[in-house]
């Protein structure tokens, strides 16, 4: 098994407060890992640094060896590291075809000499992109969404569009940050699918923050804990459940019967 | 004579508003497309104004130029004003949008009081007169309308030059950042760089802008720069006839520099008997500003709201 992300002793504090505390755990290549913890846990802080937001005060972060602590998000991004928000961050007056067009690197219409003087290559190219995101609309069914503003659509149709991005590069890693956050019970079982179908027929790796234990079940092997800013425990989810510490540290004692 | 006389005036009056029009385009793109607040345009304008005034005016007015060619000097004036923005903006353009317009009413001030103060260069508050006119005295009586016609000109390329930035990848990058910075960089896009380029391409076109007033109007000091005129009114004109859209921001040029000069014409020829001429100059400025709320009240989005981009079809043919 490969390893694809390692975060390595990382630590941050805002002010007094210790967010992160000397976390270290891996995430193998392949894998839709979970990470699951109580809230104040430090899943969103560490999140975060994996995804570049900010840097961690201590510790190292790899991803397939490359030491990658503290590189900003669009240089993350090029290495292969692409991230969904909670709350969805469309683009929300552009339409939903160029919320995904935006997202392919190597534009040379990116470069503002070029759109104005190699106009028919740029347009080439745009051709390119635009069969390469109806192919993913069509996959996600939003199809019948193209030309309409992506602030329009509904908060799931928003987190759709935001897994959407990711499919139009070739992420090596994605982070979801609590993808069923705000999504009905129907729509929850299509990105339920669609992940699954991400992970078995692409190839992807997943990192999934979330609150939603069916959804941890049914997607998430290994199941990574967190509390109190440090790592407690990883395993399958049955393990997890099992593991009296994590009931402790998590629910409460007595609340693992509504948990299952 | 009355005929000649409205002529000339429609004449005129078009140039203004040509050359307003190139600093609507220019704001369109810092604003209306990336979303970057620059409320220090004036800076930008008396920059390019005063540069090309330098170069073509004869070694023999006061203070003394360099005798070029005019086209020298509007290209200069866009280069000088584009590095004045490429220097601002690397110090600021980390800021957030707000701090962003405060820090650029500061610097705007700055090159004011520069162009006041350094009378070795600018010839101070007493301004440089003589600056050359293009086509004056090539065919006697026409050269107004010459002049015109370059102006118009330069708006439609520089329309060009924002339609195809708009419709382009480029200005695609610039849209997401204006809508969500953060999930732009997340999509790999080096943020910090497109809003640089976006706001020294705007600064350019406004650079572009003050060259043209300069060779306008022959003369010019620092007053001509005073914020009101040069950054407030260019506001509200791109306010009005609608952000992120180029049609729009000349349409609005012209609409707003309409009515400006109608209250002109109310507040000086109508009302002199009743209000003191400093009276009537705030009143002109209240009525614009009431113009802008109503149009912020009614119609956000402006007279011509943004269209995006039709999605590219398959063949060119």
């Amino acid at each position: 098994m490969t390893i694809a992300l390692s975060i390595q002793n990382i630590s941050r504090s805002f002010g007094g407060v210790r967010a992160v505390h000397e976390c270290s755990f891996e995430i193998q290549a392949g894998s839709i890992t979970g990470l699951i913890g109580p809230n104040g846990a430090g899943k969103t802080t560490l999140f975060n640094m994996v995804a570049g937001l900010f840097p961690p005060d201590d510790g190292r972060i790899e991803f397939y060896g490359q030491d990658i602590t503290g590189l900003p998000a669009h240089k993350l991004f090029q290495l292969g590291i692409v991230r969904t928000f909670q709350i969805p961050h469309e683009f929300a007056r552009m339409t939903v075809l160029d919320n995904l067009m935006l997202v392919p690197g190597d534009q040379s219409g990116e470069n503002l000499l070029a759109a104005w003087t190699l106009w028919r290559r740029v347009r080439r190219q745009e051709r390119t992109i635009r069969r390469r995101a109806e192919d993913v609309l069509e996959f996600l069914n939003l199809t019948h969404l193209r030309d309409e503003l992506a602030g329009n659509l509904s908060g799931g149709q928003k987190k759709l569009l935001e897994l959407g991005r990711t499919m139009m590069t070739e992420p090596k890693l994605v982070l979801l940050d609590e993808p069923a956050a705000g999504v009905n019970r129907t729509l929850l079982g299509t990105l339920n699918e669609i992940i699954e179908r991400l992970n078995r027929e692409q190839g992807y790796t997943f990192c999934v923050v979330e609150h939603d234990m069916a959804m941890v079940r049914r997607l998430c092997d290994p199941v990574i804990v967190m509390a109190e800013g440090t790592l407690l425990t990883q395993g399958t989810m049955d393990e997890i459940m099992a593991n009296e510490q994590v009931l402790e540290a998590y629910l409460g004692r007595g609340a693992a019967e509504d948990m299952i | 004579m009355e005929l000649t006389g409205l002529i000339a005036y429609v004449i005129f009056f078009l140039s203004l508003a040509g050359v307003y029009a190139l600093l609507a385009l220019g704001l369109n793109v810092q604003w209306g497309y990336t979303g970057m607040l620059n409320i220090g345009i004036a800076a930008f304008f008396a920059v390019g104004a005063y540069t090309s005034a330098i170069l073509t005016s004869p070694p023999t007015a006061v203070p003394g130029g360099f005798g070029l060619p005019i086209p020298v000097g509007l290209i200069s004036a866009m280069l000088v004003a584009g590095v004045l923005a490429l220097f601002i903006g690397l110090i600021t353009l980390n800021l957030r949008t707000d701090y962003l317009a405060i820090a650029s009413i500061g610097i705007a001030e700055i090159v004011r009081l520069f162009l006041k103060n350094e009378e070795w260069l600018t010839n101070g508050v007493r301004g440089m007169s003589g600056i050359p006119k293009p086509f004056s005295g090539l065919v006697p009586g026409a050269d107004a309308l010459l002049f015109l016609g370059v102006v118009v000109a330069l708006v439609l390329l520089v329309y060009w030059a924002n339609q195809r930035a708009y419709g382009s990848p480029w200005g695609r990058v610039l849209r997401a950042i204006r809508e969500k910075e953060v999930a732009a960089s997340a999509m790999g896009k080096y943020t910090l760089l497109f809003r640089l380029q976006a706001f020294v391409y705007g600064s350019c076109i406004m650079g572009l802008a003050g060259a043209v007033y300069a060779h306008f109007v022959g003369f010019i000091s620092p007053e001509a720069f005073d914020p009101l005129f040069a950054t407030f009114l260019v506001w509200v004109m791109l306010i009005a006839g609608g952000s992120g859209n180029n049609r729009g921001a000349i349409l609005g040029a012209v609409a707003i520099w309409t009515v400006w000069s109608l209250t002109e014409f109310l507040t000086t020829r109508i009302a002199t008997e009743h209000f003191s001429l400093s009276q009537l100059a705030a009143m002109r400025v209240f009525m614009i500003g009431l113009l802008l709320q109503v149009i912020l009240l009614l119609r956000p989005q402006g007279i011509l709201p943004e269209v995006p981009p039709k999605p590219i079809r398959d063949a060119d043919k």
